[in-house]
């Protein structure tokens, strides 16, 4: 500093000269220096500008995989509720519809049986009496032909008349009693037929409601394999809903796992000893968690195996016999844990007895040591306990395929938004550069604001030159 | 290829292996004094006793033996344990633990000497025979050797990696009279145990066990 300030004699004039001199040299590479700060600045901005627009296209290719994998997801689950739905309708047919042979043919039976028994009940009319004709003779006697025998005669008529009347009003009775009793051994069947037909109105009405559904499903079906952005909305919310629900259920399965661990880890020192370690875990530790993970592996296979989860396609493409065994296989060694589990719990709850009688005794409190009436019951509970909950964590296999697959939308999602993000501070950062370019020529011409001064000045004088030189020519 | 990933695991897994007995373990060492009057405190010592085998676990190891005439002997052990691995056994181990050192307490019989050094030695002998993590010795005595003419006790213990508690450490007649002798006998037996690397403590308030382990 001193030396800056020591080439003449007054400090100030010093101080001056080299003002003038840094001015003059900033002035001459002006042009240069503006050049490379734009330079620089432009670079910068170009080079975050292209990894923006880098990663925007590495968003939009995750999107474009993201969506894909959202739809055949969907497409796959749609496809599964339309596949079940057509399971069902075939079930009611095949229950249902599958005997309407015999049912048309009781249903003619009846009909038949009615038609035969309505022939037979026809009302038929009584013959008619004979006594009219009787009336007619006797109206075309003559009246010298004995008309002292008409009184006789007529009292005959009267008697016969009256013998007639009575037969046909029995034939009468007789027939109303017979097409009566044909009446009342047609109820029956009218019922029947009734009741069988309300039966399979009460069917088509099913199938009438379950192609409602199916309409509902293949239209959201055609929504998904259209790619249309409603489905792609419901998807995605559902996939979310599905995505904290499983794990919501996930971790109730953990607590479980965990009270199941505690269960069996004590006992298991009994059969692979309480102090050995693998790597810094106690071998009883990790045959515990070992058990709990087979229990929940074989879950899975039997889940897989009774086709309601898709974990693993092999399973599912096995031919049924050998599915079969393989249900009967897993659900055998599930029963088979799920037993020593209970035998493990009943020996844990044997170990803590003992434990809690030596401790006593070393205590020197002897009465501690009797057993209550009612531990059989925290025995029984620990034994349940032990024997269900491997049952219970094999229903782990619905929230865990379900949080797989909604796990994959839920990264993909997260992936989008980093990536989003991202392109917006790469081009915030780029757009930075530019203007900071553009500041820092302003900066630099600051101290400069003299030479620019007398810059500008000359340059309008020399306009105002060239305009007056032309205008005089 | 798939041979030698599984043998490759499977190394991996026993070398990941180790046993617990090896650097974890407590092995203790009691040393009960039956001389003269002290012989009536061994109810006390029971309990101590009974302290210590609540707090021992499996692999670990604990043995008491008696203070007489010459206590460098085997036959001087009244009840000694390894304990098992497996929880029911080593319960069983501690039962049977506290039977043998109360049928000792109950038949006790005064001896006419006291011989600590050779107890000491014997303790130091067995706790490295078995090789334990941690070793204690507990010393329930008024620390005040008699030894019996002709018996050669004047020798350096190692006492290296050993801890050495004296419990109960009472007061005699002529510590009253000069209290000096007292505390002259406790600097005495601090002294020799730490020359040698071990470590020394006092605990007279049985009460206060809880730190002794």
């Amino acid at each position: 500093m001193s030396f800056m300030l020591g080439i003449t004699p007054w400090p100030v004039a010093s101080a001056l000269l080299w003002i003038i001199l840094i001015v003059a040299a900033l002035y001459l590479i002006r042009s240069t220096a503006h050049e490379a700060i734009q330079a620089a600045a432009q670079g910068l901005h170009r080079s975050f500008r292209t990894a923006s627009k880098a990663v925007s296209r590495s968003e939009a290719n995750l999107a474009v995989r993201n969506r894909d994998v959202l739809l055949a997801a969907g497409r796959e689950a749609k496809e599964r509720i339309i596949e079940r739905e057509f399971d069902r309708i075939n079930e009611t047919v095949c229950k249902d519809l599958a005997n309407y042979s015999a049912l048309h043919r009781s249903l003619s039976e009846s009909i038949g049986r009615i038609e035969k028994d309505h022939q037979e009940a026809v009302d038929v009319p009584p013959d008619p009496p004979g006594w009219v004709k009787a009336v007619e003779a006797v109206a075309d006697m003559d009246a010298k032909d004995g008309r002292a025998h008409i009184g006789s005669i007529l009292s005959d008529i009267h008697k016969s008349l009256i013998k007639a009347h009575k037969e046909a009003m029995a034939a009468y009775h007789t027939a109303s009693a017979k097409r009566h009793k044909l009446l009342r051994h047609m109820r029956p069947d009218w019922r029947q037929i009734q009741q069988t037909l309300g039966a399979v109105g009460k069917n088509v009405d099913s199938l009438l409601s379950r192609s409602v559904t199916i309409d509902r499903h293949m239209q959201e079906y055609e929504d998904i394999v259209g790619g249309r952005d409603r489905a792609m909305s419901v998807l995605s919310s559902s996939s979310l809903v599905n995505f904290f629900v499983s794990a919501f259920v996930l971790a109730i399965a953990i607590g479980g796992a965990t009270i199941n661990f505690s269960l069996i880890a004590r006992p298991m020192a009994e059969m692979v000893g309480g102090t050995n370690l693998i790597g810094d875990f106690r071998t009883a530790d990790i045959a515990a968690l070992v058990i709990i993970m087979v229990e929940i592996s074989m879950g899975l296979f039997l889940m897989e195996s009774l086709r309601i989860t898709r974990l693993f396609p092999v399973i599912g493409a096995l031919p049924d016999k050998m599915r079969v065994r393989m249900i009967y296989i897993t659900f055998t060694i599930l029963f088979l844990l799920a037993t020593v589990e209970a035998g493990l719990a009943y020996m844990r709850e044997v170990l803590l007895h003992d434990e809690l009688a030596t401790s006593a005794l070393l205590r020197g409190d002897i009465g501690a040591t009797a057993t209550g009436e009612y531990m059989w019951i925290t025995t029984a509970a620990q034994m349940g306990m032990g024997f269900i909950l491997p049952f219970a964590l094999t229903f782990v296999a619905i929230p865990l395929e379900t949080f797989v697959h909604s796990l994959r939308t839920m990264i993909g999602l997260l992936a989008i938004s980093l990536l989003r993000a991202l392109s917006l501070v790469l081009r915030l950062l780029g757009n930075l550069f530019l203007y900071l370019g553009v500041l820092l020529k302003q900066i630099y011409d600051l101290p400069l604001f003299v030479p620019l001064w007398f810059e500008e000045r000359l340059a309008k004088k020399a306009a105002e030159v060239g305009l007056s030189g032309r205008a005089i020519q | 290829m798939r041979v030698v990933v599984i043998t490759s695991l499977c190394a991996l897994l026993i070398s990941c292996s180790k046993e617990e007995s090896a650097p974890g373990n407590t092995g203790v060492y009691m040393l009960l004094d039956t001389s003269g009057t002290y012989a009536e405190e061994l109810t006390k010592a029971e309990q101590i006793i009974r302290f210590t085998l609540s707090r021992l676990d499996a692999t670990d190891s604990f043995a008491v033996a008696r203070i007489d005439t010459g206590s460098f002997s085997e036959k001087d052990i009244v009840a000694k344990a390894s304990f098992d691995d497996r929880p029911s056994a080593v319960n069983r181990q501690k039962r049977l633990f506290a039977q043998q050192v109360d049928e000792f307490v109950e038949n006790a019989e005064p001896s006419s000497y006291t011989d600590i050094t050779g107890g000491l030695l014997q303790a130091v002998e067995f706790l490295n025979e078995k090789g334990t993590g941690n070793k204690t010795i507990l010393i329930f005595s008024d620390l005040k050797e008699d030894l019996e003419e002709g018996y050669i006790r004047d020798i350096d213990i190692e006492l290296q990696g050993f801890e050495v508690v004296a419990l109960n450490v009472t007061k005699l007649r002529s510590d009253n009279i000069d209290p000096r002798e007292y505390l002259d006998r406790l600097k005495e037996w601090q002294s020799r145990v730490e020359k040698t690397g071990g470590q020394w403590r006092v605990i007279n308030d049985l009460d206060g066990l809880e730190g002794l382990l």
